[in-house]
């Protein structure tokens, strides 16, 4: 980094804009960052940091996480997922509940790790949990392909991946949160590279950054927002140049659509996003969860009082929804934004909670 | 979900590579960095290398990522 984290800040305060501005991070690394360096208390007031749907947990839609406990409940088959979904409270129960009464849930890593399960395992029907953006779905590629070559029939994904650019279209276009910039994921970035946010800046006027995750990547980020709006010129700039290159990994994206297609996705919180999620392709349909195990959801409720959706969507701050910290804490979450290790009030709770009587 | 870590590839084998990161080694799937070789640097996600990056960015993010645990360790 060439600049102090003290000389980015006077600089940020320096050249700060008359108008109050709106970022929002799309993120949940960059939500976790800005609460754990403080930047919210570091930057000038005329920056609003808003958090975005940035946690694939969080944007999961209750109905979706019925749908897993349902197929937990019905089938004896084998659950792979990454950590954070085990806590995610569905209605009335959750992997983790499920987990002790007895349910084959297993944690991984690597989803390479429920592969070499089913591999191994071969009498074990074995279901992957696909969540993620773009970082992730290449992952989940690799490993569908992988088992279509090697012929693998008891292996399946529940798939619930999402695309980030289309969400961020639903968000320029929404007149409740009006966002003046957008800090971009760094490491969906990775995959996709600068090009698929170039609709935000030519058709909506909006600055986008794609930041690193240190608080200097960050302060540097909105720095360079700040001089586009300045200048009135709208891009799509690359700070997390270290890793970020313009065209990504097309070999990775090339494998994304090789498996997939881009499908209708509802959000929790922002509702049906067109184009926003993917499907298998006809080929790889037999690996589908969702197909093989098919349940009757009856009843998909959020639980009352909670704000997840709102907070999301950048209306609300975590800490402006009743049950936080008071129902809905860590060790006793109510919605999946307490639950997740990238969720909005997770880290505004682990970070921030003493804050709340200073206005934002 | 954003979480990745720098690593040094040290072996390849087909698909998988041995990589080290802060004195760790780990295998790793490089289906996604075809063009990887050893003596490269690579982002890795959940097992996986997502981006083969240069040496001096793979060291400033251990570099972080040091600083970070030896805070977690006090």
């Amino acid at each position: 980094m060439d600049k102090s984290i003290e000389k980015l800040i006077s600089s940020l305060k320096s050249n700060k804009l008359v108008n109050k501005i709106n970022i929002m991070e799309v993120c949940g690394t960059h939500t976790m960052a800005i609460s754990r360096y403080g930047l919210r208390q570091l930057i000038p007031e005329t920056i609003n940091l808003i958090s975005g749907p940035g946690c694939p947990v969080c944007v999961t839609p209750a109905v979706d996480v019925d749908q897993v406990l349902e197929i937990m409940k019905q089938y004896d088959v084998s659950l792979f997922t990454f950590g954070d979904m085990l806590r995610v409270p569905g209605t009335g129960s959750s992997l983790y509940l499920k987990k002790a009464e007895g349910r084959d849930i297993n944690i991984c890593y690597s989803p390479i790790d429920s592969l070499d399960y089913a591999r191994k395992n071969p009498d074990r029907k074995v279901i992957f949990l696909a969540i993620g953006f773009e970082t992730t779905v290449p992952l989940t590629a690799v490993i569908v392909k992988r088992a279509y070559l090697e012929k693998i029939t008891n292996f399946y994904i529940f798939n619930t991946h999402k695309l980030i650019p289309e969400a961020l279209e639903l968000l320029a276009n929404d007149k409740e949160i009006k966002i003046n910039a957008f800090l971009c994921p760094g490491h969906v970035s990775a995959i996709i590279g600068s090009e698929p946010y170039g609709f935000l800046a030519d058709k909506y006027g909006i600055p986008c950054v794609i930041s690193g995750f240190e608080p200097e990547d960050i302060l540097q980020s909105i720095a360079m927002i700040q001089e586009q709006i300045k200048k009135k010129t709208p891009e799509i700039e690359i700070q997390y140049n270290r890793v970020v290159r313009k065209e990504g990994n097309p070999s990775a994206v090339k494998l994304i659509y090789e498996i997939f297609d881009k499908s209708d996705s509802a959000w929790r919180g922002l509702g049906n996003i067109p184009g926003s999620g993917l499907k298998l392709k006809e080929k790889f349909s037999g690996f589908d969860a969702r197909i093989r195990f098919p349940v009757k959801i009856t009843r998909s409720v959020e639980p009352a009082g909670c704000e997840c959706g709102n907070v999301l969507k950048g209306i609300k701050k975590p800490f402006e929804c009743r049950l936080f910290s008071k129902t809905c804490r860590p060790e006793s979450p109510v919605g999946p934004c307490m639950v997740s290790s990238e969720g909005s009030c997770a880290a505004y709770y682990k970070y921030e909670r003493e804050l709340r009587n200073i206005k934002f | 979900m954003c979480l990745a870590v720098p690593a040094k590839i040290i072996k390849i084998n087909d698909r998988t590579a041995v990589a080290e990161t802060l004195g760790v080694k780990k295998e790793i799937d490089i289906s996604l960095v075809p063009a990887v070789r050893i003596g490269d640097f690579v982002l890795i996600h959940a097992g996986f290398a997502i981006q083969i990056i240069e040496k001096e960015d793979a060291v400033s993010i251990q570099n972080y990522l040091k600083e970070y645990l030896d805070g977690q360790k006090h």
